[in-house]
């Protein structure tokens, strides 16, 4: 069920758009900064709240990148495997992560504070590789920089 | 040399606010424009500048614009999107231009709205692009205050209402008709055109999009004139060109440099060169859908129309450098892989085409190569070609498949012929 507070927000982000339907992809925004991910009934939920069958948002929600229909820990990990990132480094970044955390791309730490996923290019190539975590961009990235990084988020 | 985009943008630093851009002659020209311009008066300016899309496809700006319909018979609300996904491996020159000085994108646009008669303008920026939404949002309530938005802007009788809306992440929607799906709500797959978006766009409306650069252009055609545009150019097309350049040179970074600059000269003497240690082997000119050139083609001036002459394209002059410790087999791989992974699967070719691309480049990668493999790949550089795929995804991304195997094709076979990548 959408609480009171998602409800309003749901319906101001909604507001921007000429009809309920074309807000969809915002309303599954709102859900995803309040509860980290998309789950089967926040789907329905919100299909509802905007006028299309659950299956036809779970269209689009699988559609995007940046929608989570899984569980996601704590903090999100972006490594960026584009060329950029890949010529200049990409690969000793994600040994160490996964030595570090002991988890592969796609996964979550068994303590969910860490999920880490690909990205396609952040747009950072003149300071390659770059990794995202949460809303941060870090660029210049070493592998043995990452341990500070991690340490800022618990 | 002029650097009227990036001139006052601090590299790194704090975006210029509502005041230090008016400082620097900021919504000077918005105030010419609805203060005694016609709309018709502001298209020959753009035209004569010869103005050309900085998104990758580099058609005119005018023509873009001249497509939509004026007097009784256009229809409202007509729409002014700015296309802020970027999203192409190697491309970070509309983020530099957002963060540094979002003003300038606000002024274009509103020329831009003004000249197509746009009710409502939208700034499609991508997800990732935190730090460049946020300054965006804030000067975009700054121009509001000011009255450069909004109802009746300057007292000209011209409204815009301007609204920003975050991607939710995927290649397709930085092509302009998945884009308009994505602000729709749907799926970003490439619509069918006719009817081009001037006719039916967004929500069924007349719809003009334009990337970051093109509109950040506008402002100063309006300010310095259009002669005055055409001479930053080397070449005919109009204006300076912010050109990207990565991998292993001294100086990556973006660069404000006349259209129609060498490559060589952007690689030398803007770059660097190479970082010590490693040697050039060839670029990719525009982005990681564009074929690659090798050391004797460096020579040709990166601009729309005589790029192309090279066997290239400036795409969105976004330079990626291969260097000679980095497999070329690898590079194309992972080329390939972001491709197959971004197609939207609306077409056949390229849905089951690029993954099979993928999993050939892998084999050879891995070792597992057989001789056969290569046909299979010139296979699908010929058969994912302009008109076979419902839009440009998948021939962008053979223009680098089928360029390596032309310029790198010994390396390619070495792959095969020992089983193992030479390079690990």
């Amino acid at each position: 069920m959408l609480t009171a507070d998602e409800r309003r927000e749901i319906e101001a982000a909604l507001g921007k758009f000429p009809g309920r339907k074309a807000g969809c992809l915002e309303a599954l925004r709102v859900i995803q900064e309040r509860r980290g991910w998309v789950s089967d009934e926040a789907v329905r939920d919100v299909a509802a709240a905007v006028g299309l069958s659950p299956d036809e948002l779970d269209g689009v929600a699988t559609f995007y990148n940046m929608i989570f229909r899984k569980p996601v820990g704590r903090h999100v990990i972006l490594i960026c495997d584009s060329i950029s990132c890949w010529v200049t480094g990409y690969g000793g970044i994600l040994d160490r992560l996964r030595s570090r955390l002991g988890i592969g791309v796609g996964e979550t730490t068994a303590d969910s504070r860490f999920t880490v996923l690909p990205v396609c290019c952040l747009g950072a190539c003149d300071r390659a590789p770059a990794v995202m975590v949460d809303n941060d961009l870090y660029v210049d990235v070493t592998p043995d920089g990452l341990e500070a990084m991690l340490e800022k988020y618990p | 040399m002029e650097r009227p985009l990036t001139q006052h943008i601090r590299p790194g630093g704090e975006a210029l606010s509502l005041a230090e851009y008016e400082k620097t002659g900021g919504y000077v020209p918005l105030r010419r424009a609805l203060g005694g311009m016609a709309p018709e008066a502001i298209l020959e300016s753009i035209r004569t500048a010869n103005l050309m899309g900085r998104g990758g496809a580099g058609f005119p700006t005018a023509t873009k614009w001249a497509l939509m319909t004026s007097g009784k018979d256009a229809r409202h609300p007509a729409y002014l999107v700015a296309n802020a996904d970027e999203m192409e491996p190697g491309t970070f020159k509309d983020r530099f231009l957002i963060e540094g000085n979002p003003h300038q994108l606000i002024e274009g646009l509103i020329i831009a709205a003004y000249t197509v008669r746009a009710d409502i303008g939208w700034i499609f920026v991508r997800w990732a692009y935190k730090k460049a939404a946020a300054r965006l949002e804030k000067a975009m309530r700054e121009a509001y205050d000011a009255g450069y938005l909004g109802r009746n802007i300057l007292k000209s009788g011209f409204s815009l209402e301007l609204l920003i809306h975050t991607g939710s992440g995927r290649y397709m929607c930085g092509e302009e008709t998945g884009l308009l799906n994505s602000l729709e709500g749907k799926r970003a797959v490439p619509r069918a055109r006719p009817p081009f978006p001037q006719i039916s766009g967004l929500f069924g409306m007349p719809t003009v999009i334009n990337n970051v650069e093109t509109l950040c252009c506008v402002p100063h055609i309006i300010r310095n004139g259009p002669e005055w545009f055409l001479r930053l150019s080397r070449t005919r097309d109009g204006g300076t060109k912010l050109y990207g350049i990565s991998g292993r040179v001294k100086r990556p970074g973006v660069y404000e440099l006349p259209m129609g600059t060498t490559l060589r000269e952007i690689l030398s003497d803007q770059a660097g060169g190479m970082r010590e240690g490693f040697t050039f082997r060839g670029l990719l000119p525009g982005g990681a859908s564009t074929d690659f050139l090798v050391d004797e083609q460096l020579d040709v001036r990166l601009d729309f129309s005589d790029g192309m002459k090279s066997g290239s394209r400036l795409g969105t002059g976004s330079i990626i450098v291969l260097d000679d410790r980095t497999c070329p087999v690898g590079f194309v791989l992972n080329l390939e892989t972001f491709f197959a992974r971004e197609s939207c699967g609306w077409c056949t070719p390229c849905r089951d085409g690029l993954p099979w691309v993928e999993k050939t480049l892998r084999a050879i990668e891995e070792g597992l190569g057989e001789p056969d493999d290569l046909a299979v790949l010139n296979h699908h550089a010929s058969g994912l070609s302009p008109g076979r795929t419902f839009c440009a995804l998948a021939p962008g991304a053979m223009e680098p498949l089928q360029s390596a195997l032309k310029h790198f094709g010994p390396d390619f076979e070495r792959h095969i012929k020992e089983g193992r990548c030479p390079w690990k």
